[in-house]
């Protein structure tokens, strides 16, 4: 197994942490704001599951940085260019059905990844991948519940999920767009490389989708450069501005 | 139509060896759903290892307003409860 590099290993570990951090901000956003209190919960629980997952991913990035940082400092005191997300996780959430159907993509991919990680030659993200898996594993199962009752639901909550998945669709590409540093991580057995991962991923929302009598859209476009850094959208600055603005004003402020 | 969710009583199971024990209720499109709305609003806290979902309308309660007829005759029948015997020590909790 080739050995691999401290900077591609950080930036993998940022784009796992970064994911689970921007989408756990996105749905913590509904908290208090859901259609029924059971959602509520639900929603604020798988919040909670992703930014645990974010310290994991974070503190592990921070050590390999080697610069002393904590995962807090890693979350809160970088700028939108240094973040590694996929534009999808950074979308606005829209109506609860876009939330569900942008959830269901990105739990989807999540855990046909985490089950790929649980093979990791690096320990830690093994361990990471371990605790990970058991919880995306149920959002999953939940979203992909959620996703089928309103797509096979009323006329307008079918309308609705359609046109989430139409709007949202050009996002689901960009997960699987491998560069350099993945194939590198892939060569060193510690990280699939994402391309390989489109089949299951295809697979898993086929069979959901097709469940949920909605259409997939007949277009491989993608946007991208939230992966790799090179150009989020204009939403990512809001969200930082929001969950970093008390770092900002009152710096190692803590409780 | 009908917009409201029907109503679940939720059942949860603390540990193994326990009973079930009613632990409230919630609303949900279907019996899987409760089930899963059960995990995320009971069992966030680590409270149990089984759920069980019932449908509020299948189950059959007492009235409250034939609570004379129905409980007090117990109250004076002290010699139901099995307390004139003596319990070897071998016996452990009852």
């Amino acid at each position: 197994m080739a050995e691999v590099d401290k900077t591609q290993l950080a930036q993998f570990l940022l784009r796992m942490g970064d994911n689970t951090l921007i989408l756990g901000h996105r749905v913590s956003e509904w908290c208090g704001h859901s259609p029924v209190l059971e959602e509520d919960i639900a929603l604020a629980n798988t919040a909670l599951d992703l930014l645990g997952q974010t310290s994991l991913w974070l503190g592990y990035a921070a050590e390999v940085r080697g610069t002393g940082e904590t995962a807090d400092d890693v979350a809160f005191l970088r700028d939108a260019w240094d973040f590694r997300n996929l534009l999808l996780v950074e979308l606005p959430n829209g109506d609860f059905g876009r939330t569900m159907m942008r959830q269901f993509l990105f739990d989807a991919f999540h855990s046909v990844l985490l089950g790929r990680l649980l093979q990791s030659s690096d320990q830690t993200v093994r361990e990471i991948a371990e605790k990970a898996s058991k919880e995306v594993a149920y959002h999953v199962e939940r979203s992909a519940d959620t996703v089928v009752g309103l797509g096979d639901g009323t006329e307008e909550s079918h309308a609705r999920m359609q046109a989430a998945l139409d709007y949202l669709w050009p996002y689901v590409g960009e997960m699987f767009a491998s560069d350099e540093t993945d194939r590198a991580l892939a060569a060193a057995g510690v990280a699939p490389d994402p391309a390989n991962l489109r089949d299951d991923f295809d697979a898993l929302i086929g069979k959901v989708l097709a469940e949920a009598t909605l259409h997939i859209p007949d277009s491989d476009f993608a946007h991208k450069g939230g992966r790799t850094g090179a150009m989020h959208t204009e939403h990512l600055g809001h969200i930082l501005c929001q969950m970093q603005w008390l770092q900002r004003v009152y710096p190692n402020a803590n409780w | 139509m009908k917009h409201e969710w029907p109503l679940w009583e939720i059942f949860i199971r603390g540990q193994h060896g326990m009973s079930h024990r009613h632990v409230g209720s919630l609303h949900a499109p279907d019996a899987e759903m409760a089930v899963k709305n059960a995990r995320d609003v009971y069992t966030r806290r680590n409270e149990g290892v089984s759920i069980w979902v019932v449908e509020a309308r299948h189950i059959t309660a007492t009235v409250p307003g034939e609570k004379g007829p129905m409980f007090e005759p117990s109250e004076s029948k002290v010699y139901r409860h099995p307390t004139f015997f003596d319990i070897p020590d071998e016996v452990g909790h009852m």
